[in-house]
């Protein structure tokens, strides 16, 4: 799969308050969600998201609270992926759950500016960035987790297994 | 090769005889629990995948704690779809307003989660149990949904960190300093999926409320759980708290770390974290004029009856400051009624602070206590991030409870020494 969009560029540790603030959990909407999401981050986001867009973060995005709310907001606004130099483990676990497609790969933000245009092949594991011609490869997810996305979703593996 | 205290628990939940750090595991668990942000979702995900019964209902725990009582009709239509849900399944723990508290003070007090317990909670600060012995972790509301059909999750078990703390702990020092003082020498990601063992004398001998403010707080290291030794201080606590068995883990004197840390902690100073980050640290000595507009006393960091008895030991015969609010909110309906009983409420009311049912409230910017733009609250809550009580302009700063006392009657950030001489 391929995924190619411009780049939205953050730094270290942005965390779930600032993805998807508090006051808006009163609803798990997709739509509702996606309409506030990075607002107390970067407030020009929702107006200039356009859809297959990229975030590229620093290091431990999405520490903070476990509110699935983030990545489904992430997911509903229309972002095709999530790279950052390392991820906050409930927010890792939660997109792989919701099948938000997330790369750990160190390094590629400091290459990355805000617009620029990326390409990313999740399935080769590379991310090219357009504008520097630079190429940054990336491990898969472990195959435990592809097994989880492959299924649509942790969701749909467990009924599967509980089938079986 | 010898194990921690996670390792073995979660190679016995697992079946396995061993298990290995970065190992993938299905576990079984003895707890699950969600809350009126967290668990619709989870309702939501279970209904769609066509579920019928939950595994078990003795095992799910579901708690109206966090926009509670209700404050606006979104979030009383999240809690009626949690009620729904906890009434057609027959859940056996379910808390309403009336009998809930926060759910990480919630559970223990109820002797719901004990050591040797594997726990998994749709909400960060399920790792507070680590306090008890136990194995606990945040996860999020389809991975609770996935656990309440089966009674299992996935982990990869975590690369283990050990802290061993040295020396003997100043008055006003307690569990939340050292844990705030812990993170700002690790940072906010310094235990990424991670175990934090806390170790060492000043933890043995450490009252079960202040370890589990410590155990709360590893997640704001980036930590997967954090794990204290079950020992008398623990059995003591669990004493008439529950029937069920439990069994004690012990890690062996060969288990593997990845990192060791050893402070002595004798010289440490009540800390502070200042804005935006938890591992911010300050000690209060470096934090003075820093004005503030409010103080919270409450949240399932510090919202236990020993957080407020040390809040009263300082608010006794004393006034909050001129325009300063000072909110105090106990944890659970428990700690309310002994705060009623010690008179901790009297001294309190008549310091001037606003005294609350339980709720999580103002600690994540939801309800009773929401900052303006520019305003600074002092708070014994776990996050300082931005916008997280409220305007994406105010500042929040973390202490213990006796900290935000003196700061509410000072109207700045106050060493509690200072307004007892």
């Amino acid at each position: 799969m391929i995924f190619k969009g411009r780049a939205f560029k953050y730094g270290d540790n942005v965390n779930t308050d600032e993805i998807i603030p508090a006051r808006h959990l009163t609803s798990s909407d997709p739509k509702w969600l996606a309409s506030h999401c990075m607002e107390d981050l970067d407030a020009g986001f929702i107006g200039e998201k356009k859809p297959g867009d990229i975030i590229v973060a620093q290091k431990n995005f999405g520490c903070g609270s476990s509110r699935e709310h983030a990545p489904i907001a992430i997911k509903a606004a229309g972002i095709s992926c999530v790279i950052a130099d390392t991820f906050a483990r409930i927010f890792y676990r939660n997109a792989i759950n919701i099948g938000l497609p997330i790369i750990e790969c160190p390094g590629a933000s400091s290459d990355i500016e805000k617009g620029d245009e990326l390409e990313v092949d999740i399935s080769k594991g590379t991310i090219r960035n357009i504008r520097t011609g630079k190429l940054f490869e990336f491990q898969p997810l472990p195959s435990f987790a592809q097994k989880i996305i492959s299924s649509g979703g942790l969701m749909k593996y467990v009924m599967k297994k509980q089938d079986e | 090769m010898g194990k921690t205290i996670t390792e073995k628990i979660l190679a016995n939940h697992s079946g396995n005889s061993e298990v290995k750090p970065g190992q993938l595991i299905n576990a079984k668990i003895d707890l699950c629990l969600g809350n009126d942000i967290t668990a619709p979702i989870s309702i939501d995900q279970y209904e769609k995948a066509g579920a019928k019964r939950v595994f078990d209902k003795s095992r799910i725990a579901l708690v109206m704690d966090h926009f509670t009582p209700n404050k606006d009709i979104k979030s009383a239509e999240q809690c009626a779809q949690v009620r729904r849900f906890a009434r057609e399944q027959g859940i056996d723990h379910f808390y309403d307003v009336g009998c809930m508290g926060i759910e990480h003070a919630l559970l223990p007090e109820l002797g719901l989660v004990l050591p040797g317990d594997l726990i998994i909670g749709a909400d960060s600060h399920t790792c507070t149990y680590g306090a008890l012995g136990a194995f606990s972790t945040g996860v999020g509301s389809t991975d609770l949904a996935a656990a309440m059909i089966s009674g299992e999750a996935w982990f990869k078990v975590p690369e283990q960190m050990r802290f061993i703390y040295n020396g003997k702990r100043k008055k006003w020092v307690g569990g939340k300093d050292l844990i705030l003082f812990t993170i700002g020498k690790i940072g906010v990601d310094g235990a990424l999926y991670r175990t934090m063992n806390l170790e060492g004398p000043v933890i043995r001998s450490l009252p079960m409320d202040d370890r589990l403010t410590m155990c709360n707080m590893v997640i704001e290291a980036g930590a997967k759980n954090g794990v204290i030794q079950a020992d008398e201080i623990t059995q003591e606590y669990e004493k008439n708290r529950s029937n069920r068995e439990y069994k004690v883990y012990k890690s062996d004197t060969d288990a593997m770390y990845i990192a060791t840390f050893e402070w002595d902690v004798s010289e440490l100073e009540p800390q502070v974290a200042f804005p935006h980050l938890p591992s911010n640290t300050k000690p209060v000595s470096e934090a003075k004029d820093v004005k503030i507009d409010q103080a919270f006393i409450g949240s399932c960091t510090n919202g236990r009856l020993s957080d407020l008895v040390l809040a009263a030991q300082i608010l006794k015969g004393k006034k909050i400051a001129n325009f300063v609010r000072c909110i105090v909110i106990p944890a659970t309906q428990e700690v309310y009624r002994q705060a009623m009983h010690q008179g901790l409420i009297d001294i309190f009311l008549d310091a001037g602070c606003a005294v609350s049912t339980p709720t999580c409230g103002p600690c994540l910017g939801g309800h009773m206590g929401i900052l303006a733009e520019g305003e600074r609250c002092i708070a014994t809550s776990n996050r300082n991030f931005v916008g997280r009580m409220g305007h994406v302009k105010s500042e929040v700063y973390l202490s213990n409870a006796a900290v935000a006392a003196a700061s509410a009657i000072t109207g700045v950030i106050t060493h509690p020494e200072e307004v007892l001489s």
